[in-house]
């Protein structure tokens, strides 16, 4: 009897590794999406100079005592136009503050990119080589990180905001982090 | 035209495939430079995903064949510099997964199997051979089956 089992050994071990690549798909999980390994860590501590003159820009002090949304944009970046709106509604909408890190830009085109489409942010710091973006595991932008209190990164959204993302997860997060904190 | 069929094979042999690493990188000590190159090929380029920075054209990856350069150049050592990669992007940043406990099975999975299918194989024929005597003994045929053999070797026999 057990012996008769043993052929039916192949069929699970068949199910097993079929069950793990149809997970994903069925899931409708993006593989070229990665995990943050930033994630719990501190932010890393850069001095990223204003973008804009009446604007300050993030330096490592800026980044702790409330939970807070930092964005990498640039003008350049197609992704970062369709999901400018959803910012300017959060800005609008919520007292959450915003943190814009411009990357890889350039200012001038920084500048008219921002007049034409609004500014969400509350500050806006220039990452011209693109260096503080590495320090952050940032692979391409649109990314978005949660940021708690303590300057911590607890969460990472790559590629444009969605109205469902904020809903469903970034919001709640958010929520659940400032409930943590008080 | 034989002459522009030389010139135009003269040409194809003489071109050099097209390098991502961009005159401007390269380090001027030919030795540091050889083992950027030879580190940049195990480092993934995140934005491509299967291409090493050592072939991509993306920004990211050219950035990252700088850093790379920056600090062999201020003498770290290929571990370390790895080690900087991870921690920013994980070990997916790396083309050849490092062997710890979770990647135990994808280094020596196959292995694992393949062990357990010789085994298999092994035992099946032992098996064979040592009990295959008595297995093998087959069912004495019933009447039945002897009478309609019996036809159907007459019936041979007439035919021949």
């Amino acid at each position: 009897m057990l012996n008769r089992l043993l052929f039916l050994l192949p069929l699970l071990i068949f199910a097993v590794i079929a069950g793990y690549f149809t997970v994903p798909i069925l899931t409708k999980k993006d593989p070229h999406l990665l995990p943050s390994v930033m994630i719990d860590k501190p932010a890393p501590p850069h001095d990223l100079g204003p973008l804009l003159e009446d604007k300050p820009g993030v330096g490592p002090e800026a980044l702790r005592g409330e939970v807070k949304l930092v964005n990498f944009f640039a003008s350049w970046c197609g992704p970062c136009r369709v999901e400018h709106p959803i910012l300017m509604r959060l800005a609008a909408e919520t007292d959450l503050p915003l943190v814009g890190i411009n990357y890889k830009d350039q200012r001038d085109a920084a500048l008219v990119w921002l007049r034409e489409l609004g500014d969400p942010f509350g500050r806006i710091g220039v990452d011209g080589d693109g260096r503080a973006a590495i320090d952050w595991g940032v692979y391409g932008v649109p990314e978005t990180y949660v940021v708690d209190a303590s300057g911590h990164i607890r969460y990472r959204h790559v590629g444009p905001l969605t109205a469902q993302a904020l809903k469903e997860t970034i919001l709640p997060m958010v929520e659940q982090l400032k409930a943590a904190k008080g | 035209m034989i002459r522009s069929i030389i010139l135009a094979l003269v040409l194809v042999v003489l071109s050099m495939p097209a390098f991502a690493v961009e005159p401007g990188e390269m380090l001027k000590d030919p030795a540091l430079e050889a083992r950027a190159r030879e580190l940049s090929k195990e480092v993934r380029c995140l934005v491509c995903q299967n291409q090493s920075i050592d072939d991509s054209n993306a920004g990211l990856a050219k950035d990252l064949r700088v850093i790379l350069r920056e600090r062999l150049v201020a003498g770290d050592s290929d571990s370390e510099i790895k080690t900087f990669l991870v921690e920013r992007y994980g070990d997916f940043v790396l083309l050849k997964p490092p062997v710890k406990a979770e990647t135990l099975f994808l280094w020596y999975g196959p292995f694992a199997i393949g062990v357990l299918g010789a085994i298999g194989v092994a035992v099946f024929l032992l098996r064979r051979r040592d009990g295959g005597g008595d297995e093998a003994v087959p069912m004495p045929l019933s009447d039945d089956e002897r009478k309609r053999i019996d036809a159907l070797m007459s019936e041979q026999d007439r035919k021949a």
